[in-house]
C-alpha cells in the first residue's frame, strides 16, 4: 500500500525536477546529418563554447528540411551544403549573407565485387552510366538533401535518367546519409556519399570507395545567419559571433585539425 | 393449545398494525415496459411504516423489477409511486437503501466499504467512525474490518452489504433475494440481521421465492404473477387461506415459472 | 556492453532525460486521460459512441504525424512560437502527451465501463454523485489502470519519430535513448546502437517490474 501511494509522488517529482539548465546563452544551428555524423561538431563546438561561453545546439536533418526549419525561424544559423538552395534562401530574405566555410568531396562507394566494373574511374559521369547500363543496384537518398541534390545534378551531367530503373536497380531510401549507407551495405548497392560521413561510418563491411577525385564531386559547405527581421526571436548577434569565429583563422584551423583515422575530413576555404 | 393461542394474539396484533400503521410508500397503477415487454403492470400496493413486506411469486413474475421501480433504479412507464407522500423523484434513494442478490463489494477493505457509504451520505469525523463501528458489530465482522471485502465468504459479504445499507440510517430497506445463494446457516444469520433492523424501526421490503422465509419474516405479502399483483395482504391470511388461484397453486408447488407477455 | 559501460556520464544523462520526459508525459496523460476515459466509460450522453471511436482511432496516431503537428504549433512561425518551446524537453513532453493520452483514455474507458457495469445500481442506490462516482471507479480500478499506464509508458519510451522532430536530438539538451539509437545507427555504429537498445529494454523492464511488484503486493492487500 505504502509503495503504490508513493508512486504518484515519485512521478510528480520526476516531472517537476528541473529540466536541463539553460542558464548559459545558446544559439540553435540547423545543419545536416553529414556534418553531425562525421563527428565534426563534437570537435568544433566545445572549442567555440569554451572561448565565448555560448553553447551551440545542433539540429541535424537533411539540407532541405534544415532550410525549411530555418525559414520558419526555428534556428539562428543555417550550416548546410547545397549552394543554389543557400543562395535562394538569402535572396528570399531569410538569411543575412552566405559565407563559404569548408569543403570536402563526394565519393561513390560500392561492394568489393564491383558488379558495374567502375572501380578506379575518375570520371564520375562515366561511372554512373556504367551503373545504369549494368543495372547495378544504386541506393539514392531520395530525401531532397544536399547530397541528394548533388547526386541528381551528376545523373543529369551523365545524361542518364536513373528513374527508368526506379524500383528495380535505382532505389530511393528516403532516409539520411547513415541510414542510406546501412541500406547500401546491406543490399550490396552503390551509393553517393560525402567522404567525411564515409570515413567516420562504422558499418562499412566490405564496401569501399570506388570512384573519387572528379572535380565535379566537390562539396562546398556554407553558413548563413538567419535574418532577425523575419523572426524576431533569432539571436543574430550571438549567431554572428559563431560565424565570425568559424571563418576566422582560429576556426579554420580547428576544422583542419579534425581527423578520423588519421584522415582530414573537411578542408577550410573561407575567404 | 398455548401455541395456538399465542399465534392468535400475534395474528390479531398483526391485523391491527396493518390497519393503523401509516403508509410509507404507495404505488398506484405502477407499470414498467422494457423493449416492448411489459414486465410489471397495474400494481397497486401500500408499504406501511415499520412493517415487513415480502414480495413473492414464481421466477420471472417481475419481483426484482418491482423492487427497482420502488427504489427508483428503473423508471416507471405507467402509474406513480408516492414516497413519504411525495412522487418518487431524483432523490428517490433518499432514506432508502437496497441490498442486491449478489452483494456489490467495492474493491476495498470491509471498513472502507462502510466508510464509503457513510461518506456519500455526508457523515464525517467521529459520527462516521461511530456508525461504521456499530455496523461492523451488528454484522459480526469486527475481526475482519481490515480485510479486503471481496475475499469474504458469500454470507459475510451479504452481511456487510446489509450492514452497509443500514449504516446510513434508512427508513426503508429493500432486499432482493438476499439469501438466494447462501447455505442455511448463513441464511439464518442474514434473517437475524433483518429481524434486528426491523426491531430498530426500519421498514422492510424483501423479495424472496422461499416460502419458509416468507413465513418466518413477513408481516405483509405481495404476490406477483406475470407482472401483475395476484394478491396482497397480511401474511397470516395470504399464506394460510389464499383467495387467488395463483397463490394456491404456488403454495401447492404447482406454479414455478411465468414469462411476461409481449404487447405493443 | 563494454561500449556502453565506458560511456557513463553521457549515458546516464540520456537515460535520465528519457525517463524524465516519458514519465512526465505519462503523468500528464493520466491527469487528462484517466478522468476522460472514466467519464466516457461511466456516463451515457449523446455523441458517446463517436467519442469512443475517436479515442480508439487516436490510439494509432503515428508518432511522426504527432511530431509534425506539435512542430507546426511550436515553430517560431507557428501559433505558439512565442513560447520558445521548440527543441526543448518540454516540447518532447507535449508530443508524447499527445501520443499517450488517447491510449490512457481509450483503455481506461474500457476498464471503467466494465467495473461500472458491476457498480452502477449499487452507486445509484447509495446516492453517489457524478464526481464521487468517477473518483470511486478510478480508485477501485486502480490495479487494472496500472496496466493501462504501463501501456502508455511503453509507447512513449520506445517512440522516436515525435521526439526527433520536436526535440531535434540536440546533444546534452534533447537527446534521449531512442534518438541516440537512431543517431548511432545512422553513424553505422550498430554495436553501440544495439547496446543502447538493450539499455532501453532494461529500463522498460525495470519500470514494469517495479510497477507490477507494487501492484501485486498492494492488490493482495486490498482486494482479490
Amino acid at each position: 500500500m505504502l509503495l503504490h501511494r508513493l508512486l504518484p509522488i515519485v512521478l510528480a517529482a520526476m516531472m517537476l525536477a528541473p529540466l536541463p539548465a539553460t542558464a548559459r546563452e545558446f544559439i540553435l544551428m540547423q545543419s545536416t546529418t553529414s556534418t553531425q555524423n562525421s563527428g565534426l561538431f563534437d570537435h568544433l563546438l566545445p572549442i567555440f563554447s569554451q572561448k565565448t561561453g555560448i553553447d551551440v545546439r545542433v539540429v541535424a536533418v537533411g539540407t532541405g528540411q534544415a532550410i525549411r526549419n530555418a525559414q520558419n525561424g526555428d534556428g539562428d544559423i543555417l550550416f548546410v551544403h547545397s549552394r543554389p538552395s543557400e543562395e535562394k534562401f538569402v535572396a528570399d530574405g531569410y538569411g543575412l549573407s552566405r559565407q563559404d566555410v569548408m569543403y570536402n568531396d563526394f565519393v561513390i562507394v560500392g561492394p568489393a565485387d564491383d558488379p558495374a566494373g567502375i572501380a578506379g574511374l575518375t570520371d564520375v559521369t562515366a561511372a554512373l552510366s556504367e551503373i545504369a547500363t549494368a543495372r547495378a543496384i544504386f541506393a539514392s537518398r531520395g530525401d531532397d538533401s544536399g547530397t541528394h541534390k548533388a547526386e541528381l545534378r551528376l545523373w543529369s551531367a551523365a545524361e542518364t535518367d536513373p528513374f527508368i530503373g526506379l524500383g528495380s536497380w535505382y532505389r530511393e531510401t528516403g532516409s539520411g546519409m547513415g541510414a542510406t549507407l546501412n541500406i547500401a551495405v546491406g543490399m550490396g548497392a552503390y551509393a553517393l556519399t560525402d567522404r567525411a560521413t564515409w570515413i567516420a561510418f562504422g558499418n562499412k563491411r566490405d564496401h569501399r570507395i570506388v570512384v573519387e577525385g572528379d572535380p565535379r564531386l566537390f562539396n562546398q559547405y556554407g553558413i548563413i545567419v538567419v535574418n532577425p527581421e523575419k523572426h524576431s526571436a533569432v539571436k543574430a548577434d550571438l549567431a554572428q559571433q559563431f560565424v565570425d569565429w568559424v571563418v576566422s583563422e582560429d576556426g579554420q584551423q580547428a576544422i583542419a585539425a579534425y581527423k578520423v583515422e588519421g584522415q582530414q575530413l573537411f578542408f577550410p576555404n573561407a575567404q | 393449545m398455548r401455541e395456538v393461542a399465542t399465534l392468535r394474539t400475534v395474528l390479531s396484533q398483526n391485523v391491527i398494525d396493518a390497519a393503523i400503521a401509516p403508509p410509507l410508500m404507495t404505488a398506484r397503477g405502477l407499470g414498467c415496459s422494457i423493449k416492448g415487454q411489459r414486465l410489471v403492470r397495474d400494481v397497486d400496493l401500500t408499504i406501511r411504516q415499520g412493517r415487513r413486506t415480502v414480495v413473492l411469486g414464481p421466477n420471472g413474475a417481475g419481483k426484482s423489477v418491482l423492487l427497482r421501480l420502488l427504489h427508483g433504479l428503473l423508471p416507471a412507464s405507467e402509474g406513480t409511486v408516492l414516497w413519504r407522500g411525495n412522487p418518487l423523484g431524483a432523490d428517490a434513494q433518499d432514506g432508502q437503501a437496497m441490498v442486491f442478490q449478489r452483494p456489490v463489494m467495492l474493491r476495498r477493505s470491509v471498513l472502507a466499504n462502510l466508510n464509503f457509504a457513510l461518506k456519500v451520505r455526508g457523515f464525517r469525523g467521529p459520527e462516521r467512525a461511530r456508525r461504521a463501528a456499530q455496523a461492523l458489530e451488528m454484522a459480526g465482522l469486527d475481526h475482519l474490518a481490515k480485510r479486503p471485502a471481496r475475499v469474504l465468504s458469500g454470507g459475510e459479504q451479504q452481511r456487510l452489504a446489509i450492514a452497509r445499507a443500514l449504516a446510513t440510517g434508512p427508513d426503508l430497506l429493500l432486499l432482493d433475494e438476499p439469501t438466494a445463494s447462501l447455505d442455511p446457516a448463513a441464511t439464518a444469520r442474514i434473517e437475524a440481521l433483518i429481524g434486528q433492523a426491523h426491531a430498530s424501526g426500519v421498514t422492510i421490503v424483501m423479495v424472496t421465492h422461499d416460502r419458509g422465509q416468507a413465513q418466518r419474516l413477513a408481516d405483509d405479502v405481495v404476490f406477483l404473477q406475470d407482472g401483475r399483483l395476484a394478491e396482497s395482504g397480511p401474511a397470516s391470511t395470504l399464506l394460510h387461506s389464499p383467495r387467488s388461484d395463483a397463490v394456491r397453486a404456488w403454495l401447492d408447488g404447482r406454479l414455478f415459472v411465468t414469462t411476461p407477455q409481449t404487447q405493443p | 556492453m563494454s561500449l556502453v559501460a565506458g560511456w557513463d556520464q553521457a549515458l546516464s544523462e540520456i537515460v535520465l532525460l528519457s525517463l524524465q520526459v516519458t514519465l512526465s508525459a505519462v503523468f500528464v496523460s493520466c491527469l487528462i486521460g484517466l478522468p476522460l476515459g472514466a467519464m466516457v466509460g461511466a456516463f451515457r450522453f449523446p455523441g458517446r459512441r463517436p467519442a469512443i471511436l475517436i479515442m480508439n482511432v487516436l490510439m494509432g496516431l503515428p508518432p511522426v504525424v504527432v511530431g509534425l503537428m506539435v512542430y507546426l504549433m511550436l515553430s517560431a512561425s507557428g501559433p505558439m512560437g512565442v513560447l520558445g518551446l521548440l527543441y526543448t524537453p518540454t516540447a518532447m513532453i507535449i508530443a508524447q502527451t499527445v501520443l499517450v493520452t488517447p491510449i490512457v483514455a481509450a483503455l481506461s474507458r474500457q476498464v471503467v465501463e466494465d467495473l461500472h457495469q458491476e457498480y452502477s445500481e449499487q452507486f445509484t442506490s447509495m446516492g453517489v454523485g457524478p464526481l464521487q462516482r468517477i473518483m470511486a471507479l478510478l480508485w477501485d480500478a486502480r490495479f487494472s489502470l496500472l496496466t493501462v499506464v504501463l501501456a502508455g509508458f511503453g509507447r512513449a519510451v520506445a517512440e522516436v519519430g515525435a521526439v526527433m522532430i520536436v526535440g531535434g536530438n540536440i546533444n546534452h539538451v534533447t537527446r534521449v535513448m531512442t534518438t541516440a539509437i537512431a543517431l548511432e545507427t545512422s553513424k553505422g555504429d550498430l554495436e553501440l546502437a544495439l547496446a543502447l537498445g538493450l539499455v532501453l529494454l532494461l529500463i522498460a523492464l525495470l519500470v514494469n517490474l517495479v510497477v507490477m511488484t507494487v501492484r501485486g503486493t498492494a492488490a493482495r492487500a486490498s482486494y482479490a
